[in-house]
């Protein structure tokens, strides 16, 4: 891939070296609340960005995301409850549950499409949340309080803001690298012939659902990722977090930023939970405004930002 | 006789109280070209893709390369070298020519669970697709969008996709149609080329075409065989002449 200077490109190089820079801001200025914010819209940027590989790439509306957070979260949790703080075990178990939920889900998922399938996967997201809520062991409704931050021996202090702020963005941009890689292998390449034309892609040999399912456990894996760096940053876990209007955030996330492109979610997520943030200082029915954007985004910006940026190249 | 490539027996598929496929036999004999007339309506592309895989028979049976093939999906079918272009082109649109015939290269050469390598620069993959682009007449056109393309140009795209696959049996399903004298004078020419390479089941509206390529021509009239047999005779076949030559006669006698 060649690399061009177009506005799109020039953005997103811009927007990632705001971000490698922003610690070094809010130490100069002492403003930390920008830092938490900032650790905040980079995980949920990651669980965007893993969505985008099956919405945008893979043409699959998964309508029930938010439950990978939830269950990355809750690995950390219930192992922290359980006197197990160390992240070398959490992490691989949030991983492995959530990959193990993409892959039941999907395989019954899958055999539907459209309307349908963002419905099942709603229902089985709304699924998991009621099984959290009703684990009282693990707080049920309440949730539960992660008293200790996973634990990675002397190799990085989760509980140092820098540090975890930096952990959290090389978890993104690992994340987007590797989205990069699959989109432009032979796995990927097939994933994007299959959302443009399934029969076609039968019809020279291709078993659809097989390819389908494989992208939808590599992205439930990357969200769980991301929900067990949400429950280290808010050090709090509860159902509230997998709710089905969670899911619809990060879709809009995405729809935001623009479905199909690599950095898309990125700049969804900034630009989603900055006006969410900036508006909900003046009113709570911030979503009054927020609502309306997307239905102009929907209307007459079908590729999102990134697409809007695309714009200015051809004049 | 060779043994056949293909063999359907007896092959019956309804849609609700139509039958669109009535208890039809056919044999497709390695290295010939066999074509599949009927007016419209006669069930050509049902049987087409029920042949493929796309659509179940309701009974029947379909023995390809001596492996009864009815019950399997049309990926598998495809592995074992049965390929087919369809009627209304069906190609990735936004993907470029390259990309379409590269890819159906791709699901004959291995596994495509790789996830890291970068398979637009997989040279032997670009270059099984210039190949076949370059057979079909479109070799310039390689980094062209789809969308791009002239209709024309989609319908020799259609042929190399399924050219890629290195099939056994090439299922053509009107390969002509929406072709302007010049692009259908093209077409022929290479089918007429191709044909020494591969089987060919090809079904055709445009008759002119038909008694020129075919060895064989199968007539179907509402899901039945009315008629099999050489061109010659098809031609003069009263059945035929009487259930669907009729106002087309003039242009059979030409052929």
């Amino acid at each position: 891939m060649k690399l061009q200077i177009n506005t799109s490109n020039v953005v997103v190089a811009l927007v990632a070296a705001g971000l490698l820079l922003l610690p070094l801001y809010s130490q100069l200025t002492g403003n930390i609340f920008i830092l938490t914010l900032f650790t905040r819209i980079i995980i949920f940027a990651l669980a965007a960005a893993s969505l985008n590989l099956i919405m945008g790439y893979g043409g699959m509306m998964s309508f029930g995301h938010a439950a990978y957070l939830g269950i990355g979260g809750y690995a950390v949790g219930i192992l922290a409850f359980e006197g197990i703080g160390s992240g070398f075990i959490q992490w691989p178990v949030a991983l492995v549950a959530s990959a193990l939920y993409a892959l039941v889900i999907g395989a019954l998922s899958l055999r539907t499409r459209g309307v349908y399938f963002i419905m099942i996967t709603l229902a089985f997201a709304q699924m998991a949340y009621y099984i959290a809520s009703g684990m009282s062991r693990y707080g049920g409704d309440d949730g539960l309080t992660i008293y200790k931050r996973s634990n990675f021996g002397g190799l990085i202090d989760l509980s140092n803001r820098v540090q975890f702020y930096y952990l959290c963005l090389g978890c993104l941009f690992g994340g987007i690298y590797l989205i990069w890689r699959i989109i432009n292998s032979r796995f990927g390449l097939v994933v994007q012939g299959i959302r443009s034309n399934e029969q076609r892609m039968q019809a020279i040999g291709y078993h659809a659902n097989r390819y389908r399912l494989v992208c939808f456990v590599i992205s439930g894996t990357i969200c769980g990722l991301a929900g067990a760096l949400l429950a280290n940053n808010t050090d709090f876990i509860s159902p509230a977090g997998m709710y089905w209007t969670r899911s619809g955030e990060l879709m809009v996330m995405v729809v935001f930023g623009g479905m199909g492109s690599l950095f898309g979610p990125v700049i969804g997520t900034i630009f989603f939970l900055l006006l969410e943030e900036l508006l909900s200082q003046f009113t709570e029915y911030w979503a009054l405004i927020m609502g309306p954007l997307l239905l102009l985004i929907v209307l007459f910006a079908r590729g999102g930002i990134m697409g809007l940026l695309g714009r200015f190249n051809r004049g | 006789m060779a043994d056949p490539l293909l063999r359907v027996e007896n092959l019956v598929r309804r849609f609700g109280g139509i039958l669109a496929t009535d208890n039809l036999s056919l044999d497709v004999i390695p290295g010939e070209l066999h074509a599949i007339i009927g007016p419209n309506g006669a069930g050509k592309t049902t049987l087409i893709s029920q042949l493929t895989g796309q659509l179940t028979p309701n009974s029947g049976t379909i023995v390809f390369g001596g492996r009864d093939v009815t019950g399997l999906p049309s990926y598998e079918r495809s592995r074992l070298g049965l390929a087919r272009s369809f009627q209304i082109t069906s190609l990735l649109p936004n993907f470029t020519a390259a990309d379409n015939v590269a890819l159906a290269a791709q699901a004959h050469d291995g596994h495509s669970f790789r996830f890291w390598g970068n398979a637009r620069k997989e040279k032997p993959l670009r270059d099984a697709a210039q190949a076949a682009l370059t057979r079909v007449g479109l070799g310039a056109r390689a980094d062209v969008p789809v969308s791009e393309l002239s209709h024309g140009e989609q319908r020799e795209l259609e042929l190399a996709v399924a050219l890629a696959t290195k099939p056994q049996l090439l299922l053509l399903d009107e390969p002509m149609a929406g072709l302007g004298v010049t692009e259908s004078a093209r077409m022929v020419a290479l089918l007429k080329e191709l044909r020494k390479e591969v089987t060919i089941v090809l079904v055709e509206h445009d008759m002119e075409a038909v008694f020129a390529l075919a060895d064989r021509i199968t007539v179907l009239v509402y899901g039945r065989v009315i008629a099999s047999g050489d061109p010659d005779a098809i031609r003069h076949n009263d059945e035929v002449k009487r259930a669907y030559l009729g106002d087309q006669h003039v242009v059979v006698a030409h052929g």
